[in-house]
């Protein structure tokens, strides 16, 4: 199993991870999920124990296709509503530290 | 030492809905900001998408048009990467399964033809509009969610030219179909391009850089002209190309290597389990190819063969779908087309770029350009009067017979009428008279153009010319006798 | 008064204020006494609107007085606060979502809405739905009211606790992995997950989007059946909710098992399983064969996968379903960061809890680049098994009986240091939820401690008639 092989060599970079997920941890969170995460992850890799060389991924439980929606304009939210809900705002926008590109 | 340029071309069309991709909220341009915004597209709690299925036909008419397969199962995939401008900090888009793969696109190159070959087509959602104030940013959503089709080439691109004429012919056929209205000053296109240059004779690419978020043509050409020299004194100069996105700066003229996005590259794509796969029949396809729209090439080769119009003449109005279509009419009704590809390329195109106007509701119609036409060939009206009939038309309309009638402007082609235009001009004109005589040919233009006078424009010059030279040379005669 | 609010079912209390016996105002007015009385120490609820509640009440006796009809007119409902009420917090019980007030109703509330409900308040749960003992809240950890001292169970603990506990006449939960049967298994109360696509998910804050359902949690087999009913159907704003027609749910509900063939999954009776868990659902089981059903032995050979199959998938999908919660549009923002990416990494640092963090990291591990194809796409693809398993054994008969849950509600505190040994808890609940087949959770007995065992109904995909006849004719032969 090529799979096995590959995992079992490989272990979860939490750190590495939890800044792609945009998540700062405590050096004390990324040990303990480290910890925890490495024994979850050896648990759920035996999947790959099974035969799925011939196997369709499922990804929808139900067989449904084509559900469209006609290209019509609906009312949505008023500017009011919706920055009333934010955190910060500047001139009916939604205002986030300066962004350099 | 000689370099060779790769490029390869991700387009970004924004298409002509009404509603965004996923939402009922307005596609409109310019309105006030988080004015078009819902739940959906928002990324609020709960909020869940659903295809707007014009927006999916109008792909697949633009596969169809470039030929592309169109995949009979396909699907959207989330495409995660944070970005202020994100409602859900990952995008809808479509990664293994797009509606369309493959197809090309044919450009002018050299006086011959080049095809670009078309990699894919797929849709996905726009993002928002971030704004820069002082110490801060805004964000505004209006723009989330409307709906982009990417047109991805492959790199096959061999100049910043060619990337230019690619273009160019792309955006023709995207007017064409109807599928967008292409308005760069409204960022309806928008390019990512990506370059290298290898030495001649090096088989595999060089490293390429991206250059991202272009807005109009002739930035993609100016950047693309930087890059490719930029690069090849890097290497000239013995450095290396990092694999990088730059930015183009316009202001400047120089592309500029973006932050770099640490981890930005995995997007850890997955199928949109919010939305259900789309299975385009068989029956459906070739529903959608049966009406499709002639390609503007196809248009401008048939024009040339079937209209015996010049080369240039069918270049210029095919350019333009809806000037094609005019031209097209009338000249099914014309024994001359050039006559009526030459109306239309000169008088039709500047009374309406002038009066902006469009050419699909203007009050002169094919039969009446062609009615103009056949009017001039029978010698009936002269130039002149057709250019007046021409403007009457055009702000009027109406039939040009009628008009040619009621403004009296049938030509005069009596001889006998005339000769007395004639010699009443050689009467009240002694002095030029004179001058032709003692030499000065030109002075003969001067009184051909006081018999059209006296005419009110009406005579038939070639006539007046043949008739006025014969009196000329009889004068000239008593004059030497 | 003549009437008493803690066990009332729904059908109760629609048939009292029918006959005018009392008023939806009285009703509601009783249940704030008993909130009042005993949520200081089940913590059930996140938020009890009392005036506005009373209000509605108010508007439903009114529309009562002028002859308007409403499948549920008057009839006051519990939320989980993860559904999205108009004008209503919705906290997901994260403190990232504090601040939030929602424009719209899901869809759900909307048709209950429509059929006249009254929304009383917003019930605790684990923190979006990642847990399965409510433990996992934000702000608060909801106890189980048959005993204070164990967990409801999860996610749904604080809508089931609410019913259980007589704060509630019934309350809405939803089901990604367990979290309606579970908790109404912990707790002693009815808990149906209807099959995926049954009831639009258009308003339910996504944990996984392709295994979460809306279900009820209620004081019996018919409340469920009533408000399944109102809910389902297909909803436009949901492209996976399915068009089929939604049946009449209430005829159904007969009484008996005559012809009916119940399997007994072997893969959900295995040793390690609490043995005094195991004597009361084969109890439940004989009773069943007594009503005149057909057990039959079957195989669900790909059970034991289930557990990291529906941890890949879920933790994947919550991952990007969370990635929204960014400090940008709405809800929770640190004070002070410095660029966009600083204000991301300390928002949802600070935002989150440690349960949400751990399966957000697990979620982003299983889709990086290298992993996707031994993690998600191989748990895609054993979720076709998995979904083949139940086609097979629906071949052989109608529904199947099984436990909820190999034990009992745990001590509060007992299992929070290992979150592997809380996974597999999740055993025999998840499957229903990769298969996308309905579940329901009727109250079978009690442990020698008085806590309550759940004994579960699995039937096919939009099989709901079925389980809920058979958990009916249970119901009504146990009491």
């Amino acid at each position: 199993m090529a799979d096995l092989k590959m995992t079992s060599v490989d272990k979860i970079d939490v750190a590495y991870v939890a800044h792609l997920a945009r998540l700062f941890l405590t050096d004390e969170e990324i040990r303990t999920f480290q910890g925890q995460l490495d024994h979850v992850v050896a648990y759920v890799k035996k999947i790959n124990e099974l035969d799925l060389k011939n196997v369709e991924p499922t990804s929808h439980a139900v067989m449904v296709q084509n559900v469209f929606r006609e290209d019509v304009v609906k009312p949505g939210l008023s500017v009011e509503q919706v920055m009333s809900n934010a955190p910060a705002t500047i001139s009916d926008q939604f205002q986030v530290p300066k962004i350099v590109e | 030492m000689k370099y060779l340029t790769t490029i390869g071309l991700e387009v970004h069309v924004q298409l002509r809905t009404q509603s965004k991709m996923f939402c009922g909220c307005s596609s409109e341009f310019g309105a006030e900001p988080n004015t078009h915004v819902c739940p959906v597209c928002l990324g609020y709690p709960g909020a869940m998408p659903v295809m707007n299925r014009e927006a999916v036909r109008k792909t697949i008419i633009t596969g169809l048009m470039i030929g592309s397969k169109i995949n009979e199962f396909s699907k959207f995939d989330r495409k995660s990467y944070f970005y202020p401008d994100m409602p859900k900090n990952y995008q809808i888009s479509q990664y293994d399964k797009p509606l369309c793969v493959g197809g090309s696109v044919d450009i002018d190159v050299d006086g011959g033809i080049k095809r670009v070959a078309v990699t894919r087509i797929h849709l996905e959602e726009d993002v928002g509009k971030n704004m820069h104030f002082q110490n801060t940013s805004g964000v505004d959503f209006n723009r989330a969610g409307i709906p982009l089709m990417e047109i991805v080439s492959e790199p096959e691109i061999s100049s910043p030219e060619e990337a230019f004429a690619y273009l160019l012919a792309l955006k023709q056929i995207l007017l064409y179909a109807g599928v967008s209205d292409c308005n760069l000053e409204e960022g309806n296109v928008r390019c990512d391009v990506n370059c290298s240059v290898r030495q001649e004779g090096q088989n595999e690419f060089g490293t390429k850089t991206e250059i991202k978020n272009l807005n109009t043509f002739k930035g993609v050409l100016n950047a693309l002209k930087y890059e490719v020299v930029r690069q090849v004194e890097t290497l000239e100069s013995g450095g290396n190309i990092c694999q990088e996105t730059r930015r183009w700066d316009v202001d400047t003229g120089v592309t500029i290597a973006m932050r770099s996005k640490e981890y930005a590259h995995d997007y850890r794509y997955f199928p949109e389990p919010d939305l259900v796969p789309v299975v385009t029949t068989r029956e459906q396809i070739e529903e959608l190819q049966s009406n499709l729209p002639e390609l503007p090439r196809y248009r401008r080769e048939r024009f040339v063969k079937e209209y015996g119009i010049p080369e240039y003449d069918a270049a210029v109005l095919t350019a333009d779908m809806s000037v094609a279509g005019y031209f097209e009419q009338a000249a099914k009704l014309s024994s001359n087309p050039k006559a009526i590809s030459n109306w239309i390329m000169t008088e039709m195109l500047r009374l309406l770029s002038e009066k902006e106007l469009d050419i699909r509701t203007v009050m002169i119609t094919p039969s009446a350009l062609a009615g103009l036409v056949k009017l001039t060939d029978d010698k009936v009206i002269n130039s002149n009067s057709a250019k007046e009939v021409f403007a009457v038309l055009f702000d009027k309309g109406g039939d040009p017979n009628q008009i040619v009638k009621e403004k009296g402007l049938i030509q005069v082609s009596d001889s006998g009428a005339i000769e007395k235009f004639i010699e009443q001009a050689i009467a009240d004109n002694p002095k030029s008279v004179a001058d032709y005589l003692s030499g000065k040919e030109v002075a003969a233009k001067h009184i051909l153009g006081q018999v059209m006078k006296l005419s009110r424009g009406k005579a038939n010059p070639q006539l007046v010319g043949a008739i006025l030279e014969e009196k000329l040379k009889v004068e000239k005669q008593k004059k030497n006798g | 008064m003549s009437f008493n609010v803690r066990n009332m079912t729904v059908h109760e209390a629609l048939s009292l204020m029918e006959r005018r016996e009392c008023t939806s105002e009285q009703i509601i007015r009783g249940l704030l006494d008993e909130i009042r009385a005993v949520d200081g120490r089940i913590d059930a609820y996140l938020m009890v609107n009392e005036d506005d509640a009373i209000n509605q009440a108010k508007a439903a006796d009114r529309a009562r007085a002028e002859g308007k009809k409403g499948k549920l007119l008057g009839v006051p409902i519990a939320v989980k606060d993860i559904l999205n009420v108009r004008g209503q917090q919705c906290t997901c019980a994260s403190r990232i979502l504090s601040g939030y007030v929602s424009p719209y109703d899901a869809t759900a509330v909307a048709r209950l809405r429509s059929e006249g409900a009254v929304f009383v308040g917003r019930t605790n749960l684990d923190e979006f739905a990642m847990g399965s003992t409510t433990e996992n809240s934000g702000f608060k950890v909801t106890k189980n009211p048959r005993n204070t001292d164990y967990v409801p169970g999860g996610s749904s603990g604080g809508s089931a606790a609410a019913v259980a506990g007589g704060e509630a006449i019934a309350a809405l939960g939803t089901d990604t992995g367990g979290s309606v049967r579970l908790p109404a298994a912990f707790c002693g109360c009815v808990g149906l997950k209807p099959s995926y696509g049954r009831i639009s998910r258009y308003g339910l804050t996504a944990y996984a989007s392709s295994l979460d359902q809306i279900g009820p949690i209620t004081k019996d087999v018919t409340d469920a059946a009533v408000l399944l009913g109102t809910m389902a159907g297909w909803d436009e704003m949901d492209s996976t909710s399915v068009k089929i027609p939604v049946p009449d749910y209430m005829a159904g509900l007969s009484g008996d098992l005559k012809n009916m063939k119940l399997g007994l999954p072997r893969e959900y009776f295995v040793k390690g399983m609490d043995p005094e868990v195991e004597k009361i659902v084969r109890a439940a089981v004989a009773k069943c064969r007594a009503l005149g059903a057909e057990i039959v032995d079957v195989s669900l050979p790909h059970t034991e996968y289930a557990v990291s199959t529906y941890y890949i998938i879920a933790t994947a999908e919550a991952s990007a379903n969370l990635a929204r919660f960014d400090g940008v549009r709405y809800g929770f923002r640190i004070k002070g960061a410095s660029d966009p990416i600083d204000m991301y990494g300390k928002t949802r640092a600070a935002g989150f809890g440690p349960e949400v963090k751990r399966r957000i990291i697990l979620g982003t591990y299983v889709l990086s680049s290298g992993y996707y194809d031994a993690y998600y796409l191989s748990a895609q693809k054993v979720r076709t098994l998995i979904r083949r398993d139940f086609e097979n054994v629906f071949k052989q008969c109608d529904a199947l009986l099984a436990p909820v849950s190999p034990t009992v509600a745990y001590r509060i505190g007992e299992k929070t240091g290992d979150p592997l040994q809380m996974y597999l808890g999740d055993i025999f609940t998840v499957t229903a939820n990769l298969a996308g087949i309905c579940g329901l959770s009727v109250p079978c007995g009690v442990n020698k401690e008085g806590l309550p065992v759940g004994l579960q109904v699995l039937g096919p995909a939009f099989g709901e008639e079925k389980i809920l006849r058979i958990g009916h004719a249970y119901e009504s032969a146990s009491t």
